[in-house]
């Protein structure tokens, strides 16, 4: 066992890479439960974002495209939650799973011709200045998306505690009935909050395919969605905290995975077993607490007159 | 301007008939999907739907229906106790997982000794090994609650890496020049898991499937328990006042279902598999959510639900075969099925009328 081999600097570097897909596919969801809805179908809108980035990325030659196309591909998916749950009234959680093994299907379906393609690199931000000693390779020294999520928690903040519609946002979340009474668009607020959710988590799961991997194969997300949920619970519902936690789970799975380089003497599937294994862990100390869950969360809204 | 007024009770006509209709609208938009892949629709749902049963080659297929379908059905009416007292048991291949590698190690710690109490043990150790992959969720749901949907899902990634690890290190076959996997149980006359009747895919799991079926019948129409988790699902606040404690109920749903996907990945692995191995499990405790659902969660609708789903999947395989049809095409009408099939559940809940438009 070598574990000089590990080089603090790139691991950090590193995990903020593996951190950003779950960043992503959380501060959707951040959006949608706050607006009321459960959606588990984060798995399913990620691979589909994977492929329909990876599919488009390579067809033009450009990832910036591809990552539009993922944020449209998931969204997509997510309108048929979107109908399902908001005017179907149907159970948000079999919704959800329904989404999942849909999106698992379709996505194994468009990428069958991808397998073993490689895609376009994505250049760095800031080119010469990742050159930097030490902090270089962690501040700069990354692809403009990772930048992007960052960006995206930081905007989700701000929107939610200080703007109007983020408070329209909550107001649903918390009591839709009441939200209802006052003359706010209870459904179309929904939809839009799932569709929001459904562009993030198509670009989490496109920065798996055309950025962390990057390559396609089926499942390729392996429940990095179902992470993201859990993590939404870790930051008990504030953006802060998601970014904190993806940070925190990236480190696991970076540290797991260089562990396994440096060869210690656990075998290589009991380590990979860590980041699920810590996952629970983590909800089993935070689930004390439920108190930050929106009110409305789970519920169907029905308007009855 | 269409409403949506809700029933003072659930349609029974509706909650026959949705199935149905979902079955017809998925033939309908997975043909589409079909003929946009470039194949024949017609062609491939009647490959689908019609060849395995009354084809050419129907002798080798309808054997392959109980095989498939034991499994899907043994699971699922597992997972429609605990969906009818709303808790979401979603990590049943975990549990299937964990099950086929419990009740192979039983099996393989005897070999090459012959008994008839081998099997009996293994079927014990199956049924143990998905208990307790789902006693963890179950604990700790009533001891933290902790959601039981996302602890049993990410319990499936670790049977998964656990199935990994036994079949290159302690299950691994000492006389297998090196291959990962385990000694074929088909070979070990005393752990086979053989046809009840011969040539009829008849196998000890297909037996223990329709006692599933029986047993979960009774115990929701005949038994207190079931009486209670009807009751847990249908009316919560009721549920509470009548002195029901969700405690057990978590615990008696999730360890039945969780033992009955144990059992599950026992006899397939015991039977048709044949070996534990790295990819030995296929995604059955995923389909069964959908087999639950499309029967209703009701026992007999779930056999049935077992049959066609297991169709499904003999179907796709020819289709793919004879036709070139993708093995994900066929992924995605079963998910289809189940888009439809919540989507006109609204008819049994709701009824739509068309009203006028109210003027002041």
């Amino acid at each position: 066992m070598d574990l000089s081999a590990i080089n603090p600097v790139l691991l950090i570097a590193s995990l903020m890479v593996a951190a950003t897909p779950l960043l992503l596919a959380a501060i959707g969801e951040v959006v949608v439960e706050k607006a009321g809805v459960l959606n588990l179908g984060v798995e399913g809108m990620m691979i589909t974002g994977a492929i329909c980035g990876f599919a488009i990325a390579v067809e033009t030659g450009s990832p910036v495209v591809g990552f539009v196309a993922a944020a449209i591909g998931g969204a997509l998916l997510s309108v048929l939650f979107a109908i399902l749950t908001q005017f179907a009234l149907a159970n948000q959680v079999a919704s959800g799973l329904a989404l999942t093994l849909f999106g698992l299907g379709l996505s194994a379906l468009l990428g069958q011709s991808y397998v073993g393609i490689k895609p376009p690199e994505t250049g760095d931000a800031f080119g010469a200045l990742g050159d930097i000693p030490v902090i270089g390779p962690i501040l700069f020294g990354h692809d403009l998306m990772l930048y992007v999520g960052i960006l995206i928690v930081a905007a989700t903040w701000a929107v939610l505690t200080f703007t109007r519609v983020g408070l329209i946002l909550r107001a649903v979340g918390e009591n839709h009935d009441a939200a209802h009474a006052l003359g706010y668009k209870v459904k179309r607020i929904r939809v839009l909050a799932i569709l929001f959710g459904g562009g993030c988590a198509g670009l989490g799961g496109a920065y798996i395919s055309l950025i962390r991997v990057p390559q396609w194969t089926e499942g390729m997300t392996a429940g990095i969605g179902w992470i993201a949920l859990a993590l939404v619970v870790f930051a008990s519902w504030k953006p802060w905290r998601v970014l904190i936690g993806a940070y925190l789970f990236g480190g696991v799975t970076v540290l797991q995975l260089n562990l396994q380089a440096a060869g210690v003497a656990v075998p290589v599937e009991y380590l990979a077993m860590s980041p699920y294994l810590i996952t629970i862990l983590v909800l089993v100390i935070l689930s004390a607490d439920k108190s930050n869950a929106p009110a409305s969360l789970g519920r169907t809204f029905h308007a009855s007159s | 301007m269409i409403k949506l007024e809700k029933r003072p009770q659930p349609s029974d006509l509706w909650s026959m008939a949705t199935p149905i209709v979902a079955v017809l609208a998925t033939m309908v938009f997975g043909g589409l999907l079909f003929a946009f892949l470039g194949k024949n629709p017609a062609e491939a749902i009647r490959t689908i739907f019609w060849d395995p049963l009354f084809g050419e080659f129907a002798f080798y297929y309808r054997p392959q229906l109980l095989v498939k379908g034991a499994p899907l059905v043994l699971i699922a009416i597992g997972l429609s106790l605990g969906f009818r007292a709303g808790i979401w048991n979603i990590g049943a291949e975990g549990q299937y997982i964990m099950g086929a590698i419990v009740g192979a190690a039983v099996g393989l710690a005897f070999y090459p000794a012959e008994s008839v109490l081998i099997f009996p043990l293994m079927i014990l150790g199956g049924a143990f090994g998905g208990w307790l992959w789902a006693m963890i969720p179950a604990i700790l749901k009533v001891r933290f609650g902790t959601n039981e949907i996302l602890v049993s899902l990410m319990l499936v990634y670790v049977a998964e890496q656990f199935l990994a690890a036994a079949s290159l290190s302690f299950l691994k076959n000492p006389e297998g020049f090196g291959f990962p996997g385990s000694r074929n149980l088909q070979q070990y006359p005393s752990a086979h898991n053989a046809e009840v009747i011969a040539g009829t895919g008849m196998h000890w799991g297909v037996v223990f499937a329709f006692i599933a079926v029986i047993f979960a019948y009774v115990l929701l129409n005949r038994h207190m328990l079931g009486f209670q988790i009807r009751l847990t699902g249908e009316a919560p606040r009721a549920a509470r006042f009548a002195g029901v404690k969700p405690a057990r109920l978590i615990l008696f749903c999730l360890g039945a279902s969780g033992a009955l996907a144990g059992l599950a990945g026992l006899f397939e692995v015991s039977g048709p598999a044949g070996q534990i191995t790295i990819d030995f499990n296929v995604g059955y405790g995923f389909t069964a959510i959908i087999v639950a659902f499309l029967g209703r969660l009701h026992p007999v609708g779930i056999l049935l639900a077992g049959g066609l789903m297991a169709l499904t999947y003999i179907g796709g395989d020819i289709a793919q075969s004879n036709l070139g049809l993708p093995a994900a095409a066929i992924q995605v009408f079963q998910g289809m099925l189940l888009f439809f099939l919540l989507a006109l559940d609204l008819l049994t809940n709701y009824r739509i009328r068309l009203a006028k438009r109210e003027t002041a």
